[in-house]
């Protein structure tokens, strides 16, 4: 899937995360979080998977973590990705 | 056993995450009300991918769908169908027509999913006086509804009338709804009571509710959800007088009498219905008990 445009998901509420995409020549993610020492590495690999299983090879991925777990991450990541793609 | 439900919005994490530790037999994940229209498709994703992930211990899981008259109804069960859940709950059911549309295309994910024939039930939500003067007819539309649903706040505004803590304008909905199902044999649920301070108001209308012949009754909020258990649950001494009728039915059936009392009173077929229908509760709050019979 190509990110055509820029789009958000989710919120900075806790348990939540708010996603940002826009457009890029490469693929470049950005972590913020509430946890980032001790689950930085876990949070790029859940939004890697999302990337590999949406087939997304170029964007720029923005996240920023409020201590949501895996499966809310993954939802927030794919529901961007998915409007970014004109999707939704 | 289906006590309390309760309404958790399908964009929120942390209730999501929380449902099963606040005490509802049953989740209603919702989708519709509880979700702007901007905000749908990443209500509908969230909810897949936690219905995925947590298995929700002890909970029956629910998700309120969009109305067939939208266009998000069938997105809606294109994600959360291959997640098997217990129910469906369509709402703004108003005829016969509207359940088996839904039926037929739950059919045909179940069908591509590899899943038996009507694994996923219906719970319709009547919440129009179309809905309501159809109720039986939504009742035994389908073999999927396994029970009805009153949904207070949007049938009052299509009554054209003030919703009011007494309820004496869903009055007629509501006994209109009982009787529907069980004409149907099916289970029915009581609206939520919304004022979310007012315990005492939510036992006392839990309890008309159980006086006119629910089965339980939703909430809007976890705070609800353990008067609504408590109402709707036998007390110990309902357990000890069923356990008494279901003993003095043995002991009659041994002794070949056709006509047999308990404490002064006759036990006909409706008493010893009601004791089987109170056991049941009790098997299914405390875990198999000691067969009478």
């Amino acid at each position: 899937m190509r990110i055509k445009t820029g789009a958000v998901a989710g919120t900075l509420e806790s348990s939540d995360v708010y996603v940002k995409v826009e457009p890029s020549d490469k693929l470049e993610i950005e972590i913020e979080s509430v946890v980032f020492n001790q689950y930085a590495d876990q949070i790029r690999e859940t939004i890697q998977q999302v990337l590999d299983q949406l087939d997304v090879q170029a964007g720029r991925i923005s996240v920023n973590d409020k201590g949501a777990i895996d499966c809310v991450i993954q939802a927030r990541v794919e529901t961007a990705i998915k409007r970014a793609g004109g999707e939704n | 056993m289906r006590r309390s439900m309760l309404f958790i919005p399908g964009n929120t994490p942390n209730l999501l995450m929380n449902g099963d530790v606040l005490g509802a037999d049953s989740l209603i994940l919702d989708l519709e009300d509880a979700v702007s229209p901007a905000e749908k498709d990443s209500a509908r994703i969230l909810v897949r991918s936690v219905l995925k992930k947590l298995r929700y211990k002890g909970c029956e899981i629910i998700i309120r769908i969009n109305p067939v008259e939208t266009d998000y109804w069938t997105r809606d069960l294109d994600e959360i169908i291959p997640l098997k859940p217990n129910m469906i709950m369509p709402p703004k059911v108003s005829c016969a027509q509207d359940v088996k549309t839904v039926s037929e295309y739950i059919g045909k994910l179940e069908e591509a999913c590899g899943f038996e024939k009507n694994t996923v039930k219906l719970i319709p939500l009547i919440e129009t006086a179309m809905g309501v003067e159809n109720a039986f007819q939504i009742a035994s539309a389908d073999e999927r509804v396994t029970a009805l649903f009153l949904g207070g706040e949007d049938l009052t505004a299509d009554l054209r009338c003030k919703r009011t803590k007494e309820g004496n304008e869903i009055f007629y909905a509501r006994t209109r709804l009982v009787c529907a199902a069980r004409a149907c044999g099916i289970d029915v649920y009581d609206t939520p009571f919304t004022d979310v301070n007012d315990l005492e108001g939510l036992y006392a209308d839990a309890r008309f509710a159980k006086a006119l012949g629910f089965s339980g009754k939703a909430s809007i909020s976890p705070s609800h959800v353990e008067g609504i258990n408590e109402v709707f649950s036998p007390t110990q001494a309902d357990i000890d007088y069923a356990h008494d009728v279901m003993e003095t039915i043995r002991i009659a059936k041994e002794q070949g009498k056709g006509v047999v009392s308990l404490h002064g009173k006759m036990i006909d077929a409706p008493i010893v219905e009601r004791a089987r229908q109170v056991i049941e509760m009790e098997k299914a709050m405390f875990g198999e008990v000691e067969d009478d019979e």
